[in-house]
């Protein structure tokens, strides 16, 4: 297999299909680049200031505003970084990770919920005991 | 969805194609269908996390010991070397082999210096006697942090690997797609990131 | 030597792990020394060793690795079936003052060593490769989307499968239970190499599975025949697709679980222990949460045999084609919000165990519409007996049975009485061998004369098919009886000999069961003796209704010398109402990618690593690391990965086609 006609069928790949759905990244743009960069500095910038300087009047205000802007800065990545659209190879990425979403939620959500319902009924000790308990 | 295997008028009618057919080639997808299989590894982790980041078992807890100056520079690292890589990208769509490198050399730089920061944390948390084995809370915190740090450890490898491949080969087809690759990777692992600095640090010192 | 030394060099490896002490494991290593010995003695007699190599080890073409992955896991099965053998006869001799002839930490690694082989190295390969086998054909694909990960992934599995075979001889197997519940996989109660192997050979071999679920559905996803919309795959095809997205979905969550048994293990962290803030009932919760979607994986491509065994030998298309497709994808996710009905007894409060409770009653909703479909595709259908189709009525019957104790199950108060009893096994045994097995084994005959060119001999496999429904029943049924007198599980003696006749029943079910597999291995063997007789010139032995059955038996290594166009859902029935002609000139160069060793090596490696892992040999350990990853790298420097098969060649193949079909007619 000598490599021009390698290339040569690259060439050919190429041209069958077009740029429309070439990959699943298709090409960022500087400016997609730049935008993403700034709005993840800001998105990153707030949460810190949030806990470093204790701007907020309670700890749990602090903790779902931090949550809130991690999801937001991710959402943030997946547009202008991985060039994410439901458009890239026929959906079948947003697809894929619309489904990952799914069983990370129902790890997660479900975990807390089981092992949080477990530890009640069991009356094991509970998490503040816990930092006490050797 | 379907619409590679959507048939032309001339198809209507027969049963094979005469001609030579190659199907569109699918490793972006592949590797996007890996990323979505190691976030559920990570979510493993995060689980973990939540459900025994509590349990200090009379050890110190995240707000006796997280460094926040430390993990914003850490941050910082990161998010520099996802848009150097993406300069990198860039330079690649453009066919340009030396930008492509230079920038490619920055992006593992930026990288090498957050594992080193991460491994400075590491070896004082474990001075101070808040090593892994310490609690349950220090075991979740050590592991999901360090995953993460072998995940960018492996980048750091494969970038190298990569460098070699487009200062012998340049910038084909084939190299490109492997670039492409490794950017989703790097990405990928900065949006772990935002979780970790965002519900691990952040929270553990709220608490 | 000084013993720090010796122990630097061999890490915990010492004389006493190898089991010299142990009658039965002697005599076992030395049947399979002998049969190794003359089997290699065999392949290097008959010079076969370059093209076993050239031709099978090395091979991309996803024929070979999935017939390949299928012969894997028929050895496996006699391996674990051996430990079932095993366990039923202890179980039918222990009771009072007789011990049996298995003492119980033999016997507590023989039943752990059956349930992890046959669920991986058995039930998993045998998906795996008739997937392999079967989708790229159904698809009107040349070959997989990553032929050399397709390769890699089989060696990784059977790697894993290699490192269990290992604790045979070499140490010793855990005695957990297979899925190795914390405390007692931790260091403290298990401090020995058996859960290393576990872990490790599980970690190999969920390597293979998860890159080969990736492969697979990328293969689906982009390689389908111009005009073969997603609604007109076959149904194997969709059963397929949703049983790789749970793999992809579901196998890394294994992996991080056994990670973070290890990291206790190894590294003393406290997620799983009983003290420092560890919670070992994590484990049970995040492990389920992989272990029920991986039952669906196990069980929907074998729907998908049975949808395509039915429909070609009623001759008729498949009744409610859409619901069959819109049931599978519900079941794929159902399969994610049902995990705690296997810890329904382990402390949570009545609103989880409610809600998970209803969630799993649900899931018998879209498996009961499937039933349904196949009965009406049955009704008023010309059915033809033949052996595929007599497993998949047989499936049906064991199912619903197996079916209907899940339900019961899934009711919490009936859980707390019947959970960890034999009631238990009998029904997952109830539901994996009469869906699963029966499953496999109906798609081994159907699709064997594709892969071979001949048929498999009908008397044995008939033979087979009765042995194995007669034994199961036999074999299971007392099962139920015992667990709804409350025996466990995993119990090596008995005082109460009331219970005795139960066990020997069981017993005597197992030994027909035995005849069943005899008689499976039987049907290859006449047939392939009498392979002129059953040969399969036309390609489509069945009368069959998808594209595998429009080219050749055996497909040629490029499957298709044409890219087949679909118009319809049975593509390949489509195309004989409408009087395809099968083309005969104009053949083209093809496309096709190359064989390579790497992924033998690096599943070597593998092994290699995982072995100096257990016996904590940490320079041999650090050493192959190394080598795995710098041969990983080099890999990836090899850009020449693919060769045109020239026309002439496909012309010479397709004209003996030509010359065999006009010697037909």
């Amino acid at each position: 297999m000598s490599a021009a006609s390698h290339d040569a069928h690259h060439a050919h790949e190429h041209n069958d299909h077009g740029h429309g759905h070439d990959e699943g990244g298709a090409h960022g743009s500087l400016k997609d680049y730049v935008i993403g960069f700034v709005l993840a500095v800001i998105l990153t910038a707030i949460p810190f200031w949030l806990v470093m300087a204790d701007v907020l009047p309670s700890h749990q205000m602090t903790a779902v505003a931090v949550m809130g802007l991690a999801a937001i800065q991710v959402i943030v990545h997946m547009i202008y970084f991985l060039h994410m659209n439901s458009r890239s190879e026929g959906g079948w990425t947003m697809l894929a990770l619309v489904f990952t979403l799914i069983v990370v939620v129902v790890t997660l959500a479900g975990s807390l919920w089981v092992m949080h319902n477990l530890d009640t009924h069991m009356m094991a000790p509970m998490p503040h005991d816990m930092r006490e308990v050797p | 969805m379907a619409h590679a295997q959507a048939l032309t008028e001339a198809d209507k009618d027969r049963f094979y194609l005469t001609e030579d057919h190659h199907p569109e080639n699918g490793t972006l997808l592949g590797f996007w269908i890996y990323l979505m299989s190691d976030c559920l590894i990570f979510a493993v982790l995060f689980a973990c996390y939540a459900v025994l980041g509590r349990n200090y078992a009379a050890g110190p807890s995240g707000a006796d010991l997280f460094d926040l100056p430390i993990v914003a520079v850490n941050t910082a690292l990161l998010l520099f070397s996802s848009i150097t890589y993406g300069f990198a990208m860039i330079s690649a769509q453009a066919k340009k082999v030396k930008p492509t490198l230079a920038w490619l050399a920055v992006t593992g730089l930026l990288g090498l210096g957050f594992l080193s920061l991460e491994l400075y944390e590491f070896n004082h948390l474990i001075h101070e006697g808040a090593g892994p084995q310490r609690s349950a809370f220090l075991s979740s915190f050590f592991v999901l942090v360090g995953t993460h740090g072998l995940h960018v450890t492996f980048g750091t490898i494969w970038l190298v690997t990569l460098m070699v491949q487009v200062a012998k080969r340049g910038l084909g087809v084939e190299m490109k797609r492997r670039l492409m690759c490794l950017s989703m990777f790097w990405h990928f692992l900065d949006v772990i990131w935002i979780g970790v600095f965002s519900f691990v640090y952040l929270l553990g010192v709220l608490k | 030597m000084s013993p720090d030394l010796v122990k630097t060099i061999f890490g915990r490896l010492t004389w006493d792990a190898i089991p010299l002490h142990e009658p039965i494991l002697i005599g076992t290593f030395a049947m399979v020394a002998l049969g190794g010995i003359t089997v290699l003695a065999a392949l290097t007699y008959f010079k076969v060793w370059g093209y076993l190599w050239r031709e099978w080890l090395t091979s991309v073409d996803h024929k070979k690795i999935g017939v390949m992955y299928i012969i894997l896991a028929i050895i496996m099965l006699l391996r674990g079936f051996a430990d079932a053998l095993m366990m039923r006869a202890q179980q039918a001799i222990a009771f009072g003052d007789a011990a049996g002839y298995l003492p119980p930490h033999h016997y507590d690694q023989v039943f752990t060593a059956h349930g992890v082989i046959m669920i991986f190295f058995v039930a998993m390969p045998l998906i795996t490769g008739l997937m392999n086998l079967v989708v790229p054909l159904q698809i009107g694909a040349r070959d997989v989307a990553f032929p050399f990960l397709n390769n890699f992934s089989f060696w990784m599995t059977v790697g894993g499968a290699i490192t269990v075979m290992l604790s045979l001889f070499v140490g010793e197997f855990a005695r957990t239970g297979w899925l190795a519940y914390p405390p007692l996989s931790g260091l403290a109660y298990s401090p020995d190499v058996g859960v290393d192997y576990y872990i490790w050979s599980l970690q190999i071999a969920g390597v293979g599975t998860t890159l080969s679920g990736i492969n697979l559905i990328v293969t689906i996803v982009k390689m389908r025949a111009p005009g073969m919309s997603l609604m007109k795959m076959p149904v194997f095809t969709w059963t397929s697709l949703c049983s790789n997205v749970l793999i992809v979905a579901s196998f890394p969550i294994l992996t991080a679980v056994l990670a973070l048994l290890s990291s206790d293990r190894y590294l003393g962290t406290n997620f799983f222990t009983n003290d420092f803030g560890g919670n070992p009932m994590m484990y049970v919760n995040l492990i389920w949460i992989w272990g029920h979607p991986e039952v669906y994986i196990l069980v929907l491509p074998a729907f998908g045999v049975f949808s395509e065994v039915v429909s070609t030998f009623c001759s008729k298309r498949l009744f409610g084609y859409s619901s069959m497709v819109y049931a599978t994808v519900v079941i794929t996710i159902l399969s994610y919000i049902v995990w705690l009905h296997h810890f329904f007894t382990m402390g949570s409060g009545a609103s989880v165990n409610s809600f998970f409770g209803i969630t799993t009653m649900i899931i018998s909703i879209p498996t009961g519409a499937k039933i349904f479909n196949w009965l009406f595709t049955m009704y008023r259908g010309r059915i033809r007996f033949e052996v595929p189709m007599m497993w998949t009525v047989g499936f049906m019957v064991t199912f619903v049975i197996g079916g209907m104790t899940g339900v019961l199950l899934a009711v919490p108060p009936a859980d707390f009485v019947l959970h960890n009893s034999l009631f238990l096994i009998a029904h997952f045994h109830n539901v994996i061998i009469g869906g699963v097995v029966f499953g496999m084994f109906a798609g081994i005959v159907y699709w064997f004369p594709k892969a071979f060119g001949f048929k498999l001999d009908p008397f044995w496999g008939k033979l087979s098919f009765w042995f194995w429904q007669i034994g199961f029943f036999f074999a299971f049924m007392p099962l139920y009886v015992l667990g709804l007198m409350g025996v466990t599980r995993r119990v090596s003696h008995f005082e109460d000999h009331s219970l005795q006749i139960w066990f020997v029943i069981s017993a005597f079910g197992a030994v027909l069961i035995l005849f069943g597999i005899i008689s499976f291995v039987m049907q290859m063997v006449v047939g392939f003796m009498k392979r002129e007789q059953y040969a399969d010139k036309t390609g489509d032995p069945w009368g069959g209704r998808t594209l595998e059955w429009s080219t050749s038996s055996p497909p040629p290594a490029y499957n298709f010398a044409f890219t087949p166009v679909v118009h319809e859902i049975d593509a390949w029935h489509d195309m004989k109402q409408r009087g395809y002609v099968r083309p005969t000139t104009g053949f083209i160069p093809i496309h096709m990618p190359k064989n390579t060793g790497a992924g033998v090596v690096l599943a070597g490696i593998s092994v290699v690593v995982g072995f100096a892992m257990i016996w904590q040999i940490w320079w041999l350990a650090v050493i192959s690391f190394v080598a795995l990853v710098a041969s990983a790298i080099i890999h990836t420097f090899n850009f020449k990965r693919d060769y045109y098969i020239p026309a002439e060649e496909v012309v010479r193949v397709e004209d003996a086609r030509t010359e065999a079909l006009r010697s037909l007619a």
